[in-house]
């Protein structure tokens, strides 16, 4: 196809793949809406399409009509949960509704967007966000994980931006249970095929198991992407007479679920019946599509931009034109299939990857087409923005869609769901772990550190993590196994960006409200410790179904929790995503509300890493430690205990410990820093040795006698906004200050050095043990 | 002097070799996998990627590009002793030198089935070549290492002849990560000019950006190599 064959639109419907005329039996079968009009009564398949009967006749009733078949396709898709939020739009309001004026200080692009984008600094921004793709990764694990990868990405590059990495917070059942041997290679090798293929350096994420996640895998992807300032992208269409272009893959069967009820109302002879639910990834469309759609950006030849994703081109045409003038004209028989037989109901449903929607001015069009040329991908002229206010969209010049675009895109329904505190919380929470079995003596104590080390929840996660690339594209500053992940942005001054993701739903599962607030604050410590000053949130919240009014509840808690602690940390929520109905039967999943933050840094350079790597710095722990171990991996590991309340949340003590070690980093007075979280101090003192090899010796009584606890509680509670600093030995007096000026306690630990983590007067444990301990646990479980 | 970088669809390393090629003190140029014209380049880097994704193999549609075609034509039949055209192939740029036959073997999946990547220390075994004159003979260096499709493979007697002519590059030291015969990471043609090496050291040019491993920068000896040679050339 050349680019001067179809300059003048809709005059040359050959060159544009339109396909044969519709044959006297297709055109009869044809739901269109003058058929609809003339026939009120006919029975259709609403509910089967997961609407409700009230739903329906709300269609009905902006239409004043019954809608075809391909309207009743739109509206199902648009309006179910995934796609409206319509059980939890209620509360998601918060988010707005509790960001101060002084929060979106950074705030280039916020909600209701792709994604947010952030500004810091020197003209650049940064857009981050993370989805779920639970469901499908549990029917498909490796298509189910991958396309969960592309989504996201597709989301970074319709605001504009170079994608520049992904994570990947991950979740399972137990680890010996056979459903995680089912799905975790899978996951892990479609997450890993898919970013790899990208040239997306994997640069943190979480791998979490709990048998609550036992035929409800979490599969939850973030995408960070950088442009500049006015580089930005938004999806709408506007500009009466612009052309709606969709290019990229072909549009196939895959992805349809739920309209193949439809196809097969319509389409009886030789058309086509059950589609398979889960979609398939060519990553490799991707990347080309990734770098067309840069190259499109740098040529401004792109007015609006939107990717497709769930509801495909329902989603597409209706948002583009609900966010812009309103109205849309498109043929949908230009769109390119790789299966001739699909039906338009099909085709407006699918869920085919790898594909975007451009709104381009007809004088643009020639030069758009030269770069999706250049980059051998498909590009096809599917109708123009108009000012009718009317989502028009034909097949073969039959009228078959009709509606106020806004009615499917934006005014779905809204449910105000019931929701009340399940009395089971009042047993659960007072199931304090006060009573199980600690070590008895320092022996014991030290055998638990090795132990410890080990656990699923805590031991290397490199079987994993070995199998993404941290390196491409030469920016990756930190990865895992550090708290943080760290980009380099720009890479003459440096300026970069740590990211962390956390969610311990042990804790959400005995305190929804606090323990979404220490989600928030664990990412945040983490990119804290990394060096970095926090700007900005993302959220995946992952939740049982909305019809069970306790599910709701927890629900409700988190996102109040969640808004409530941005706003006193000061840090807006840009973006994320919702995912209910993880659950078998009744048993819904403990509420997981998976927190991303992101940070900034002047210079990457300066990023403190979480390991020590040389002998002689000095050992500190920042912050205070309570007897803390409800929801504690101890607790679930060693006596499969989980009830009480979850640790104290203080997120003025976290914004303090922040605001220390961006000094620090700043400052240069630190070579390592480790958060405390899962495993407490000991865990932390374990890592931050295995990282280069370097053990320590510490002594605990200092922090004993300040604290009043015991040896066993110092170690492996998991009181908060806590970290172990590794302070060069000239800077002790000014880190020692920096901790006094920001009221964070600070007691001195001991030093780095040696092959052993040497307690003075309790035990000594050699690397090689710990090590053997930490390494062996997964590669055993999933080698088998 | 002027080194060329190829982007194929799927090149994912192409923007980090450029990079190399600039901290070690040459001028990148970007080349394009359907134009024939490499712009009078002194040396040439095939980056790491999944090219055309490599679909039927790794390599082989890259292979039949208009810019392969005429780099296959510079670079010289692979026995000739006289040098040709400098050619660097990276992972999946090395899959890409075997499948145009300027070097023997070829690259399979891994031997454990699962991509891998990993800090990996090599052996620097031949210094002959335009790539590795920068380094010393036995010198150990710590590079990434990140592929799906790594194992080195060839006939017995191919394998002899490499070794017998010297033609080692580099080889896996501690552990073998791919299953490459006789831990072979890296290879070359007769007359040194063309590398083919599995791991990347165009990740390993800037501190702070590679392995942990002595700075990170083991990998930039690869380029400046290039330079040395292509300047006494």
């Amino acid at each position: 196809m050349t680019s001067d064959s179809i300059n003048t639109y809709g005059e040359n419907l050959d060159a544009l793949g339109a396909s044969a005329p519709l044959t006297e039996q297709q055109r009869q079968a044809l739901d269109t809406v003058d058929k609809a009009r003339k026939t009120p009564d006919v029975d259709q398949p609403w509910a089967a399409l997961g609407m409700k009967a009230d739903e329906y006749e709300a269609v009905r009733k902006i239409l004043d009509r019954r809608p075809t078949g391909s309207e009743l396709a739109m509206y199902s898709v648009m309006w179910s949960e995934h796609c409206s939020y319509k059980s939890s739009k209620v509360h998601l309001r918060q988010f707005g509704e509790k960001t101060t004026p002084a929060m979106q200080e950074h705030l280039l692009v916020g909600i209701g967007e792709n994604a947010g984008v952030v500004d810091i600094g020197q003209g650049w921004a940064v857009t981050f966000k993370v989805e779920s793709h639970n469901h499908p990764s549990y029917v498909e694990p490796y298509q189910g994980a991958a396309t969960g990868v592309g989504g996201i990405v597709r989301d970074i590059i319709s605001m504009g931006a170079r994608p520049v990495a992904v994570m990947d917070p991950l979740r399972f059942g137990a680890l010996d249970h056979p459903d995680t041997h089912r799905v975790l290679p899978g996951i892990v090798a479609g997450v890993g095929g898919y970013g790899n293929c990208l040239g997306l350096p994997n640069i943190g994420g979480e791998v979490s198991f709990d048998p609550c996640y036992q035929g409800n895998p979490l599969v939850n992807a973030l995408a960070v992407g950088t442009l500049r300032h006015e580089d930005i992208h938004l999806a709408n269409a506007r500009g009466n007479g612009n052309l709606v272009v969709l290019f990229g893959a072909r549009t196939g069967g895959d992805g349809i679920g739920g309209a193949s009820i439809l196809a097969s109302d319509t389409f009886t002879e030789g058309g086509p019946t059950k589609r398979p639910a889960v979609q398939v990834g060519d990553p490799f469309a991707e990347k080309v599509l990734i770098e067309c759609c840069l190259d499109l950006f740098k040529a401004d030849v792109v007015q609006g931009i939107q990717d497709l994703g769930a509801a495909g081109l329902s989603c597409a045409f209706s948002e583009l034109a609900s966010n812009g003038d309103g109205g849309m004209l498109v043929h949908l028989d230009r769109a390119p299939l790789r299966d001739s037989t699909l039906a338009p109901e099909e085709i407006l449903m699918s869920e085919s990857q790898e594909r975007m929607m451009a709104v381009v001015t007809p004088e643009d069009l020639p030069g758009f087409l030269a770069i999706t040329t250049r980059w051998d991908v498909e590009a096809t002229v599917m109708g123009e923005v108009t000012e009718t206010g009317r989502l028009v969209v034909l097949w073969h010049g039959e009228t078959i869609v009709d509606v106020p675009p806004r009615s499917v895109a934006h005014d779905g329904p809204v449910y105000d769901r019931p929701y009340a505190r399940p009395d089971w919380m009042d047993v659960r929470q007072a199931a304090v772990p006060d009573l199980l079995p600690r070590p008895q003596n320092d022996t014991e104590l030290g055998e638990l550190v090795v132990t410890m080390a080990g656990t699923p929840n805590l031991a290397s996660r490199s079987w994993v993590t070995d199998q993404y690339d941290r390196y491409v594209q030469g920016n990756t500053a930190q990865a895992m196994p550090d708290d943080a992940g760290v980009l380099r942005v720009d890479e003459s001054s440096g300026l970069g960006v740590a990211i962390a993701t956390d969610c311990n739903q042990r804790f959400a599962a005995l305190d929804p409200y606090t323990g979404a607030q220490l989600a928030l604050a664990e990412a945040y410590r983490n990119v804290g410790v990394a060096g970095g000053r926090p700007l900005a949130v993302t959220d995946c919240l992952n939740f049982g179904s909305p019809e069970d009014p306790a599910v709701m509840w927890q629900f409700a808690e988190a996102v109040r929790g969640l808004a409530d602690g941005c706003q006193q940390l000061g840090i807006p929520v840009t973006g994320g995503n919702v995912s209910l109905y993880n659950q078998t039967g009744t048993t819904a999943i403990h509420p997981t509300p998976v927190v991303g933050v992101l940070g900034v840094l002047q210079d990457v350079a300066r990023r403190t890493p979480s390991g020590w790597k040389a002998p002689g710095a000095q050992l500190f722990l920042l912050g205070t430690t309570r007897a803390e171990f409800s929801g504690s991996e101890w607790a679930w590991s060693q006596h499969e205990h989980l009830g009480g309340l979850p640790p104290a949340v203080d997120l003025e003590a976290e914004r303090a410990l922040a605001s220390v070690m961006a000094t620090a980093a700043d400052e240069g007075l630190v070579f390592a820093a480790h958060d405390l979280s899962d495993g407490g101090l000991a865990q932390a003192l374990v890592e931050a040795s295995l990282r280069h090899g370097v053990g320590a010796s510490v002594s605990l009584d200092a922090a004993l006698e300040r604290d009043g606890v015991d040896a066993f509680t110092l170690l492996f509670a998991e009181s908060t906004a806590r970290a172990v600093v590794a302070v060069k030995p000239e800077a002790v007096e000014q880190f020692t200050q920096a901790c006094a000026g920001n009221g964070v306690p600070l007691v001195e630990l001991g030093t780095t050095g040696g092959d052993s983590l040497a307690v003075a007067g309790r035990f000594s444990l050699t690397l090689d043990e710990l090590r053997a301990s930490h390494e062996a646990t997964l590669p055993a479980a999933l080698n088998a | 002097m002027r080194i060329g970088v190829v982007t194929f669809p799927g090149s994912l390393d192409d923007r980090d070799a450029v990079r190399a090629v600039r901290i070690a003190g040459g001028t990148p140029v970007s080349l394009w996998h359907d134009d024939a014209d490499i712009k009078g380049v002194d040396a040439v880097v095939l980056p790491g990627g999944f090219s055309y994704g490599d679909y039927l193999r790794c390599g082989a549609i890259a292979r039949f590009s208009p810019v392969m075609n005429e780099i296959i034509r510079l670079a010289g039949p692979p026995d000739q002793v006289s040098s040709g055209l400098p050619v660097l192939g990276i992972c999946n740029g090395f899959q890409v030198l075997t499948e145009s036959h300027l070097l023997p073997g070829a690259l399979v999946r891994n031997e454990k089935q699962q991509f891998i990547c990993r800090d990996q220390k090599l052996r620097i075994e031949r210094t002959s070549t335009a790539w590795t004159n920068g380094y010393a003979e036995g010198q150990e260096i710590v590079i990434p290492l990140k592929n799906g499709e790594g194992g080195f493979i060839a006939d017995e007697s191919t394998l002899d002849r490499l070794e017998g002519e010297g033609r080692v590059v580099a080889r896996y030291l501690d552990v073998n990560p791919n299953g490459s015969r006789r831990d072979i990471a890296g290879i070359s043609n007769a007359s040194g000019t063309v590398v083919g090496l599995m791991p990347h050291p165009e990740h390993a040019t800037e501190a702070g950006y590679g392995p942990e491993a002595n700075n990170g920068t083991d990998g930039l000896a690869f380029f400046t190599s290039a330079l040395q040679g292509v300047l006494s050339a």
